[in-house]
C-alpha cells in the first residue's frame, strides 16, 4: 500500500474536478456527496493500509519516497512531486483522510438542498488535495504548494456564502482577511525557505535535514530559518499575532469550521514545526520564542472564549488556544506530545464543531447560546457526543484529551518550567469552565428558545459521524498512555514517532532527573484544576446565573475587553491597514503618480511646447530679417576663424 | 554567410499577410477577421516547428539567418534565437491569433485597419526577438510603435490620444538614447575590430572591454530605454493610460509582450554587453524593481478602475522580473524569463475578462459591479483563476516565476543583501490583497446595481480564447521544465558572460556552501 500513498493525493483531486466540472449538471445530491466522500474514505483505506504495512518494518525501513515527476530543477534546486511515507506524515494522513472523510459523511446531511451543493463537495475535495500534498511531501516547496492551497480552499470555503451579512461585514470580507493574513505568514514561510536553500543548498527534506546535523553553521543562520518559518506558523495556525483570521473564519459552514479550522488546516504550523525539528532543535533562542507565543495564545484565546455567546465563536476561541497548547509542546521540545495533541484534538474538536452544526440546523441557524438552553431532551445523541468531547477537552481521564494535554503540560514543566505549567493549568481550568458553560447553556437548564423553533435530532447521515468521533474522543488516547502508567513498553505513540525527532533531542539534550510522583502529582492537580472548572461552571449557570451577570456588571472593563477581543482587530485596523490603504490613495496614487511623476513628465512635455512657442516666433517669414540673421552669423564666424587663427 | 530561411519565413508570414489583407474589401469584415486570425494562426504553427526543431542543449543562437545589407557598415540582416528569445517569440505567435479572435465583436469600426496594424505589430515584435544585429533590432523596436500607436490611438477609449501620443513620445525619448549609444558603441568597436558593425555577436565580444567611464553611459542609455518599456519606476506613468485606453486587444498584447520586449532588451544587451557596469548598477536597478513591486501593488490596490487596476499590477510584476534579471544568478534569471511568459498570460487573461465585461456593461468602475457571481459564474471562475495565477499560488505558472526570483535573488552576490527579497516578497502578500479585494468588490456580495440584471454569462468564442491560456497556467505551474529547459542554456551562458573568467571569479562569490 505504501507505493499507492500518491493515490491519497490524485483521489481528491479527482473528486474536486469531477464535481467541479460535473457537479452542476448531475444536480444529485447523492451522486456528488457519494463521490466527494468516497475518494476521500478510499485515501483514507489506502493510508490505514499503509501504516500496517510500515508497522511490520524495521525503523530503519519505515521511510520511502514516491516520486511522481520532477517539478523545479534549476542549478541546486531539484524539488519534485514526491511523497514521504513515515510515521509522521502517515499520522497526519490518517488524521487528514480520516476525520476529514467523516466530515464529507455528515456534510451531506448538513449541506442538504444548499443550491451550490457540488460546490462545496468540490472545494471540500481540493482542501483534502492539497492538505495530502501539505503532510506528504517530501520537500519545502511541495510543502509550500499543500500550504497555499490549503489556504485557497479555506478563503473559497469561508467564502461559500458569498452572498451573505457575517457580523459587522461580509462573508466576504472574513474569507478575504483570512487569505491576506495567512498570506502574511506565507511571505514569513518562503523566507525561510530560501534561507535554507542559501544555506544548506536543497529544499528536499532528507539533504536539509542531514546537512543541518553534518554542516556547520551558526546558530543565528538556524534560528533566522527557524523564525521566518514560525512566522508561517503563526498564520497558518493562528498565533499570536496573526489568529485574528480564524474566530472570522466561522462565518463558512459548520463542517468547513470543523474540518479545516479545527481539525487539520490549522495544525499545518505544528506539523511543520515537528518536521523540521532539527532546525528548531538548533535554534534554541526561537525555540523559546514558540513556547512563549504558544502559551500566551493558549491563555488569552482562553480568556476571550469566556464571554463570547456564540457557539461557533466559542469554539473558535478554543481552537486556537488549544493550538497554543501544542505550539507550547513544541517550544519545549515534546514534539511528539504536540502531535498526539494534534490527532487527539481533531477528534474532540471536529466533534465539537460537528455537535454545534446539528444544534444549529436545529435551532434554525441562530448561534447565539444564550437562546438555547434544555436541548438534551430533543437531540440524545448530539448531546452524549457533544458531552464526550467537552470532557475530552476539559482534559478529564480516560478520554482522549486527558492524555494528550496532559503530555504536554508535564514536558513543559520537565523541559521548560514551571510558569509554563502555571499558566498551561490555569488555562485548563478556564478551558473546562468556558466549554462547560457553552454545553449548559446549550443542552442543559431550561429551554429559553422561542416557540417557532422545534428542536430535533439530526438524520443518522450527521449522527453517525457524531457517535464515530466520540467513540475515538474516548479511547484515542490509550495510545498514547505515559509511561509512568505503561511501565516497560512506554508510551506507544512517543515510541512510534521518536526516529523522526531523535536528532532533534539529541541537539535539545534533554534529561529528565524528574520523579514520577512529581508527574504523578502535576497530573492530579491539572485533573482537579479541570474538574473545578467544570464545577464552577454548573454551579453558576445551573444554580446560580445571576452570578455571571453580576461578575460582568461588576468587572465592566475587563468584560468588554474580552467581549471584544481585547480590541486587536481594531488596532490592526487603526494601526496597519487604514494607514496602508489611505496614504496608498491620498499619497502614492494621488499625489506622487499623479502629481509628482507625471507631473514632471508632462511638465518635461510643456517646457518643450514653451521653448518651441518662443522659438517659432523667430519665424517671421520677412526675408531681410532672415538675412540680417544671416549677415550677423557670418560676421561671427569669421570673427571666430580670426580669432583662432 | 548562413542561411536558415526558418525565422525569416516566420516574419514573412504577417508581414505578406498584411499586405494581403490590404487587397480584401473593406466591407468583408467577416473575411477579414478569418484572414487576420488564420494568417496569425499560420504563424502560431510555423512557431512551433521552431520549437521542436530548437535544440536545448546547445546555447548558442540557432536558426541563423544572415545576408548583408548595408554593405560599407557591415550592417546585417541578422536574425537567430535562443531558448531566451524562443519562448518569447513563441509568446508573440501564440498571444496573437487569440486576441485577435478576442476581438471578433468588440471591433466594429475599420476593421481592416485594425487586423493589417495588428499583423504589422506582429511583425515589429518578432523581428525584435529575433534580431541579432542592433541596428536592425532598433529598426523593428521602432516599427512596432506605429501600429500601436495607432491602435491606441482609434481603437482606444474617451483618453486615447493622450495616452497614445504619451505612450509614443515617453517611448521614443528612451530609443533616442538607445540610438545614440548603439552608434557610439559601433563606432569604439571600430579599433578592436577593424571596421564599423553593429552585429550583436561580433560586439559581444569587444563590448565587455569598454573601460569602465564609458561603459557605464552605454549602459545607462541603453537600460534607460528598456527600462522606459518595461516600465521601471519611475518611468511607468505612460502604461497605466495607455493600457487604460486601448483596446482589449492592445491592452493584452501591451501588457503580454511589449512590456517583455524591455526586460528582453536589458538580458540580452545590457547585461552581456556591459557585464561590469551591470553588476555595478545592479543594486540601484533593484532597488528601483522592488520599489515598483511595492508601489506598483499598493497603488493598484487603491484604483477605482479595473482596468487602471491591472495595468497598476504590471508596474509590480515588472518590478519581479528586473530584479531577477540583476540578481544574475541562474535562478533568478531563469525564473524572470518564465515570468515574462507568466505575466503575459496572466495578465494578458486578465485583460481579455475586464474587455469582456466591459463590453457588456461599458462601465469598468468597480463600484459599479457587485454580486455577479451569481450572474455570469464562468465569468466569475475564469476571473478568480486568472487572479489566482497572477497573485502566485503555487501549481499556477505566476509562483513558479516568482519562486526562482525571489530564491535566486535572495543568495544573488551581486546584490549581497537579504533585504531585496525581503522587501520584494512582501509584494506576494499586497498581490493577494488587491486582486482579491478587486474581486470580492467585483464578484461577490449582493447584485446592488439594476442594470447589471440580465448581464451573459461568457460565449463560446470567449471561452475558446481563454481555454488556452488557462491550459498554458496550469502546465507551467505543474510541469515549468518544458519551458524552463528551453532556456536553461541560454541563461548560463549569458550568466557566464557576466562572470566571465578574467574579471571575477564565480567560485569565490558563491557563498551558499558554507564550510562544513
Amino acid at each position: 500500500m505504501r507505493e499507492l500513498m500518491y493515490l491519497t493525493v490524485i483521489l481528491p483531486l479527482f473528486g474536486f474536478l469531477f464535481n467541479g466540472i460535473f457537479g452542476s449538471k448531475i444536480k444529485n445530491e447523492k451522486i456528488i456527496g457519494i463521490i466527494g466522500s468516497s475518494t476521500v474514505g478510499i485515501s483514507f483505506l489506502i493510508a490505514l493500509g499503509a501504516f500496517f504495512e510500515t508497522l511490520g518494518l524495521p525503523v530503519d525501513q519505515r521511510q520511502k519516497i514516491v516520486t511522481l515527476f520532477s517539478w523545479l530543477h534549476i542549478g541546486n534546486l531539484d524539488v519534485s512531486f514526491a511523497y514521504q511515507i513515515d510515521q509522521l506524515s502517515l499520522v497526519m494522513a490518517l488524521i487528514v483522510t480520516g476525520v476529514g472523510f467523516v466530515i464529507h459523511v455528515y456534510s451531506i446531511g448538513y449541506m442538504h438542498g444548499d443550491k451550490a451543493f457540488w460546490r462545496f463537495f468540490s472545494y471540500m475535495n481540493l482542501f483534502i488535495f492539497a492538505m495530502m500534498n501539505l503532510v506528504l511531501a517530501d520537500n519545502f516547496v511541495l510543502l509550500f504548494l499543500g500550504w497555499e492551497g490549503v489556504g485557497l480552499c479555506s478563503y473559497l470555503l469561508i467564502g461559500f456564502w458569498y452572498d451573505r451579512k457575517f457580523e459587522k461585514s461580509t462573508v466576504a470580507d472574513a474569507s478575504k482577511k483570512a487569505f491576506i493574513v495567512n498570506r502574511i505568514g506565507d511571505f514569513g514561510f518562503l523566507l525561510g525557505m530560501f534561507l535554507i536553500f542559501m544555506t544548506f543548498g536543497s529544499l528536499n527534506f532528507n539533504q536539509v535535514f542531514s546537512r543541518a546535523v553534518s554542516f556547520n553553521v551558526p546558530e543565528y543562520v538556524f534560528g533566522f530559518i527557524a523564525l521566518f518559518l514560525f512566522i508561517g506558523a503563526t498564520g497558518k495556525s493562528a498565533q499570536i499575532p496573526l489568529y485574528i483570521w480564524l474566530p472570522d473564519a466561522m462565518a463558512g459552514p459548520t463542517p468547513v469550521s470543523a474540518l479545516i479550522h479545527a481539525a487539520t488546516m490549522v495544525t499545518a504550523g505544528v506539523y511543520m514545526v515537528a518536521r523540521t525539528s532539527i532546525i528548531y532543535a538548533s535554534a534554541p533562542s526561537i525555540l523559546m520564542v514558540v513556547a512563549i507565543i504558544g502559551t500566551l495564545t493558549a491563555f488569552f484565546a482562553a480568556t476571550i472564549g469566556i464571554v463570547q455567546n456564540d457557539i461557533k465563536k466559542v469554539l473558535a476561541y478554543s481552537t486556537v488556544s488549544q493550538l497554543g497548547y501544542m505550539f507550547m509542546a513544541m517550544g519545549v521540545g515534546a514534539f511528539s506530545a504536540g502531535i498526539f495533541h494534534v490527532m487527539t484534538h481533531a477528534f474532540f474538536k471536529a466533534l465539537l464543531f460537528l455537535g454545534a452544526g446539528s444544534v444549529i440546523h436545529s435551532m434554525h441557524d441562530d448561534q447565539n447560546i444564550q437562546n438555547y438552553g434544555g436541548l438534551k431532551k430533543y437531540m440524545p445523541a448530539t448531546y452524549l457526543t457533544f458531552l464526550a468531547a467537552s470532557l475530552a477537552i476539559s482534559g478529564i481521564p480516560p478520554f482522549a484529551g486527558f492524555f494528550s494535554k496532559d503530555e504536554i503540560l508535564w514536558y513543559s514543566f520537565a523541559n521548560g518550567s514551571i510558569i509554563y505549567w502555571i499558566v498551561g493549568a490555569f488555562t485548563a481550568f478556564l478551558t473546562a469552565f468556558y466549554i462547560f458553560r457553552l454545553y449548559i447553556l446549550t443542552f442543559e437548564g431550561k429551554e429559553r428558545f422561542g416557540h417557532d423553533k422545534h428542536p430535533h435530532e439530526s438524520p443518522a447521515v450527521m449522527t453517525v459521524p457524531l457517535i464515530i468521533l466520540a467513540v475515538l474522543s474516548v479511547i484515542g488516547g490509550f495510545i498514547g498512555i505515559p509511561s509512568v502508567f505503561s511501565g516497560e513498553h512506554g508510551n506507544q505513540f512517543h515510541n512510534w514517532l521518536a526516529p523522526l525527532f531523535k536528532d532533534a533531542d539529541r541537539k535539545l539534550a534533554i534529561y529528565n532527573f524528574h520523579t514520577h510522583f512529581q508527574e504523578i502529582l502535576l497530573m492530579s492537580l491539572s485533573v482537579i484544576l479541570g474538574l473545578g472548572g467544570i464545577i464552577l461552571a454548573a454551579y453558576i449557570y445551573l444554580k446560580k446565573p445571576q452570578i455571571a451577570a453580576n461578575t460582568a456588571r461588576k468587572f465592566k472593563g475587563i468584560y468588554n475587553l474580552l467581549w471584544n477581543k481585547y480590541f486587536v482587530d481594531e488596532a490592526y485596523d487603526t494601526v496597519v491597514v487604514n494607514p496602508i490603504v489611505t496614504g496608498s490613495r491620498s499619497f502614492l496614487w494621488k499625489i506622487a503618480d499623479n502629481k509628482i511623476i507625471d507631473g514632471a513628465v508632462n511638465g518635461a512635455a510643456k517646457l518643450v511646447d514653451i521653448l518651441s512657442i518662443n522659438i517659432r516666433k523667430l519665424q517671421t517669414g520677412v526675408a531681410q530679417f532672415y538675412a540680417l540673421v544671416m549677415m550677423l552669423g557670418l560676421v561671427a564666424a569669421l570673427f571666430w576663424i580670426i580669432l583662432s587663427l | 554567410m548562413e542561411q536558415n530561411l526558418l525565422l525569416t519565413i516566420l516574419i514573412l508570414i504577417p508581414l505578406i499577410g498584411s499586405f494581403l489583407i490590404l487587397f480584401i474589401n473593406k466591407n468583408q469584415t467577416n473575411i477579414i477577421k478569418y484572414a487576420g486570425i488564420g494568417i496569425s494562426t499560420i504563424a502560431f504553427i510555423f512557431s512551433l516547428i521552431l520549437y521542436f526543431q530548437f535544440d536545448p542543449a546547445n546555447p548558442d543562437f540557432q536558426f541563423i539567418d544572415k545576408f548583408q545589407w548595408i554593405n560599407g557598415l557591415h550592417i546585417h540582416f541578422h536574425v537567430g534565437v535562443d531558448g531566451m528569445s524562443l519562448l518569447l517569440v513563441l509568446l508573440t505567435t501564440f498571444l496573437t491569433p487569440l486576441t485577435l479572435v478576442s476581438s471578433w465583436s468588440s471591433i466594429q469600426d475599420k476593421v481592416k485597419e485594425f487586423t493589417f496594424f495588428f499583423l504589422m505589430l506582429e511583425v515589429g515584435m518578432l523581428g525584435v526577438f529575433i534580431s541579432l544585429d542592433l541596428f536592425l533590432f532598433y529598426i523593428f523596436w521602432e516599427a512596432m510603435l506605429i501600429p500601436m500607436y495607432f491602435i491606441i490611438g482609434i481603437w482606444g477609449g474617451k483618453e486615447r490620444i493622450y495616452a497614445a501620443v504619451k505612450f509614443f513620445i515617453y517611448t521614443m525619448f528612451g530609443s533616442l538614447l538607445m540610438l545614440v549609444a548603439l552608434i557610439w558603441l559601433a563606432v569604439y568597436a571600430i579599433g578592436p575590430i577593424g571596421y564599423f558593425t553593429t552585429d550583436l555577436t561580433e560586439l559581444y565580444k569587444v563590448a565587455p572591454q569598454i573601460p569602465m567611464d564609458i561603459q557605464i553611459w552605454m549602459f545607462l542609455a541603453f537600460a534607460f530605454s528598456f527600462a522606459i518599456k518595461v516600465p521601471l519606476f519611475p518611468l511607468h506613468t505612460w502604461l497605466p493610460d495607455a493600457h487604460t485606453q486601448a483596446p482589449t486587444a492592445g491592452s493584452v498584447i501591451l501588457a503580454g509582450v511589449l512590456l517583455k520586449m524591455g526586460t528582453y532588451g536589458l538580458l540580452r544587451f545590457n547585461i552581456p554587453l556591459f557585464p561590469e557596469a551591470s553588476i555595478l548598477a545592479a543594486p540601484y536597478i533593484s532597488v528601483l524593481a522592488v520599489i515598483g513591486i511595492i508601489y506598483g501593488a499598493l497603488v493598484a490596490m487603491v484604483q477605482t478602475d479595473v482596468k487602471r487596476l491591472v495595468a497598476y499590477s504590471s508596474v509590480s510584476h515588472l518590478g519581479f522580473v528586473v530584479l531577477g534579471i540583476f540578481a544574475m544568478t541562474q535562478e533568478s534569471v531563469q525564473g524572470a524569463i518564465i515570468q515574462m511568459v507568466n505575466h503575459g498570460l496572466s495578465t494578458g487573461a486578465l485583460f481579455l475578462l475586464v474587455g469582456i465585461i466591459y463590453e457588456r456593461t461599458h462601465t469598468r468602475e468597480i463600484s459599479d459591479y457587485g454580486g455577479i457571481a451569481k450572474l455570469v459564474p464562468v465569468f466569475s471562475f475564469a476571473l478568480m483563476f486568472a487572479s489566482l495565477s497572477s497573485l502566485g499560488l503555487p501549481a499556477l505558472n505566476g509562483f513558479v516565476g516568482e519562486f526562482l526570483i525571489l530564491l535566486g535573488s535572495f543568495q544573488s552576490p551581486i546584490l549581497n543583501s537579504w533585504w531585496f527579497t525581503v522587501f520584494a516578497a512582501s509584494g506576494v502578500i499586497f498581490a493577494a490583497v488587491y486582486l482579491l479585494w478587486m474581486y470580492q468588490r467585483v464578484v461577490f456580495g449582493e447584485v446592488t446595481n439594476q442594470k447589471l440584471v440580465g448581464l451573459k454569462d461568457m460565449n463560446g468564442r470567449e471561452i475558446f480564447v481563454l481555454a488556452p491560456i488557462f491550459i498554458l497556467i496550469v502546465w507551467i505551474g505543474i510541469y515549468p521544465g518544458t519551458f524552463l529547459k528551453v532556456s536553461d542554456r541560454s541563461t548560463a551562458k549569458v550568466i557566464k558572460m557576466i562572470y566571465s573568467p578574467e574579471k571575477i571569479n564565480p567560485v569565490t562569490l558563491k557563498i551558499n556552501q558554507p564550510s562544513k
